[in-house]
């Protein structure tokens, strides 16, 4: 029996003004709780109402358009939100787990260093994601890597951005295998980085995987660092390279809703769909992975 | 594997025993690999450099033309205006932030701590594995998403047309109201997390001196999970504090330091994504005032981080 049990049967009768009270409460809470629900449908029911009837295959394959709204499509949108993805994936997904496996099986805590680096992830986690941008422009499209406004610069931006958060992940999937697991791979004379490689991240490679696509999931749909490094409006080319300029979907979702003709409006909305499927597809695959290949010690 | 150096261990008469070993190829590689992973850690480290060192060197460009009073307590913000008109007083940008994060928490919190409240002490298993779904789904939506939503359907529909609130098409009160949504799944989890790693024993010790539900909730464990709260309460407003496309697309670009929230107002961030998205000259005095900018931004959410960092490993060690 837990307390509640216990309680209410000891003491049977309760005055009708706590009574009310205790209802009253319970119509707030369930209020608060129907308000993030009424939200989530308004926003959802908003974009694609406005979105769905614009959504054809000429939308998804022709170049946006600045003058002529109903052939305007996301063709550039799409292909440079797919690089940005792919590419940041390839630079968070090693960073990212060494860092993890490091503070997890080697970092002594003892070490004022390692405490630094645990409190210094904690805090670049929270850091706005504008400032981000600001570190792209200042470090890498100008100054000491002077690459441009480039799609290599607006992926390594979102790759510092996303870092923390694959960090933190991977640090909890990689903290839930069992230490009987370590010892008897150590006992049986492997070394530690034998059996971070071979028992320890083939353990934890679904808590992992979960994460980096929640992160890259996060990636997708920022918009500011981007927009601070320069990522081009409405380009009528796809991307060919590390080096080419760039566009993403919620940058030209941006530059749609700033347009004072309505009809691009909806095209921005289009676009928000197109995104929104992205993340859905992402999330399923998150979930997919995490029920599959989860393991249970 | 290498052989001990067993000649220094039989050496000098047991005195001085030497027993390690020449370091092996695999002993080599292991070591390699942890400095690997250290650089990799460390990479963190230097970010957060980066971070500071580019802004700092730019604002104190910027500081040789704009004096500090000026910025700081300036009521005027017109950087790209020209000669006589140019004013650098951050005051305007400031108070839209702190204004239009007010009017967000002032809805984010009410209805994440009612809902944290509900998840952690109330709902049944079944309904908390329908709502922490949509909660997660609501914070994994895009801001330019809410801001898409402030802009087209909570202005003209919501604002202007349901409750007949004379709006412009950008207003703080859509921007803020918005963010608030954008913010309430933050503070909601947070605090549920606190609340949940209240120990059961608290709960049941009321419950046996005869408190009710509300009771055990209210004055049991929404105090002992206080520092949580007050932490997930800062994750908030640092979150919103940060906020840029939602402020960009919804709320306008006029600094504005009235308190009139139909108003059209601009936030920090929102200024830098603005600014820095012009081609504007590097170096250039307009240049320099995203970094001072960014840089006040940056201090204010550090601030507020470490605070919740350190409140959050308080209730940790309290309960764990």
């Amino acid at each position: 029996m837990t307390g509640a049990q216990i309680a209410a049967a000891v003491i049977p009768r309760r005055s009708s003004r706590s009574a009310a009270a205790d209802r009253g409460f319970r119509f707030l809470m369930l209020g608060a709780v129907g308000a993030a629900f009424v939200g989530l449908a308004a926003i959802v029911y908003d974009f694609a109402s406005d979105g769905l009837p614009v959504i054809s295959w000429d939308f998804v394959t022709s170049f946006p358009s600045r003058v002529i709204p109903e052939s305007a499509g996301i063709r550039s949108a799409i292909l440079g939100t797919v690089y940005l993805m792919l590419i940041c994936a390839f630079l968070v997904v090693p960073l990212g787990v060494a860092t993890a496996v490091y503070l997890e099986e080697y970092a002594d805590r003892r070490r004022w260093w390692n405490r630094l680096i645990e409190v210094n992830i904690q805090n670049l986690a929270a850091v706005p994601s504008v400032v981000y941008g600001i570190l792209g422009l200042a470090f890498i499209v100008r100054g000491p890597l002077g690459m441009g406004p480039v799609l290599l610069a607006g992926a390594i931006t979102l790759a510092l951005l996303v870092l923390p958060v694959v960090i933190i992940v991977a640090r909890e999937a990689i903290r839930a295998v069992p230490s009987s697991i370590r010892e008897g791979s150590l006992a049986l004379g492997a070394t530690q980085w034998q059996t971070v490689w071979k028992q320890v991240l083939p353990g934890s490679i679904a808590g992992i995987a979960t994460g980096v696509i929640l992160a890259l999931s996060r990636a997708i749909g920022e918009t500011a660092p981007l927009l601070v490094v320069g990522a081009g409006v409405s380009l009528r080319f796809d991307p060919d390279g590390l080096g080419s300029s760039f566009t993403a979907l919620p940058i030209q979702i941006f530059a749609w809703t700033q347009d004072p003709n309505r009809e691009f409006v909806a095209r921005a909305a289009g676009a928000i769909v197109v995104l929104m499927a992205l993340l859905l597809v992402m999330n399923s695959i998150a979930i997919w992975l995490r029920n599959r290949y989860e393991q249970k010690w | 594997m290498a052989e001990p150096r067993l000649a220094a261990a039989s050496g000098a008469q047991g005195a001085r025993v030497d027993l390690t070993r020449a370091p092996s190829a695999r002993s080599r590689f292991e070591g390699g690999i942890r400095i690997a992973l250290f650089l990799a850690a460390g990479l963190s480290v230097l970010t957060t450099l980066a971070i500071v060192g580019s802004l700092l060197v730019e604002t104190v460009r910027f500081l040789g033309t704009v004096s500090v009073g000026d910025f700081l307590f300036g009521t005027k913000w017109s950087p790209t205006f020209a000669g006589e008109q140019q004013s650098f007083g951050v005051l305007p940008l400031l108070w839209g932030t702190m204004y239009l994060s007010l009017i967000a928490l002032a809805v984010a919190v009410p209805l994440g701590l009612l809902s944290a409240i509900y998840l952690s002490e109330y709902a049944r298993p079944g309904v908390r594995r329908i709502v922490k779904p949509v909660l997660e789904l609501l914070a994994g939506v895009p801001t330019i998403v809410f801001g898409y939503f402030a802009l087209t359907f909570f202005t003209p529909e919501v604002l202007r047309d349901a409750l007949h609130i004379e709006v412009g098409v950008f207003n703080g009160l859509a921007a803020g109201i918005i963010m608030g949504l954008l913010v309430l799944p933050t503070i909601a989890s947070v605090a549920e997390d606190a609340m949940t790693s209240v120990p059961a024993s608290l709960r049941e010790g009321a419950f046996g001196l005869g408190a009710s539900k509300l009771q055990v909730s209210l004055r049991v464990v929404f105090p002992a999970a206080l520092s949580g709260i007050v932490a997930a309460l800062i994750l908030g407003a640092s979150r919103a504090i940060g906020e840029t496309v939602l402020i960009l697309v919804a709320g306008g670009q006029t600094p504005n330091l009235g308190l009139d929230p139909r108003e059209s107002f601009q936030s920090m961030a929102a200024f830098i994504a603005a600014q820095a998205r012009g081609d504007i000259p590097v170096g250039s005095v307009e240049y320099l005032t995203i970094f001072a900018v960014g840089f006040t931004l940056f201090v204010l959410t550090l601030v507020l981080n470490f605070a919740s960092i350190r409140l959050v490993n308080r209730f940790r060690q309290v309960y764990e």
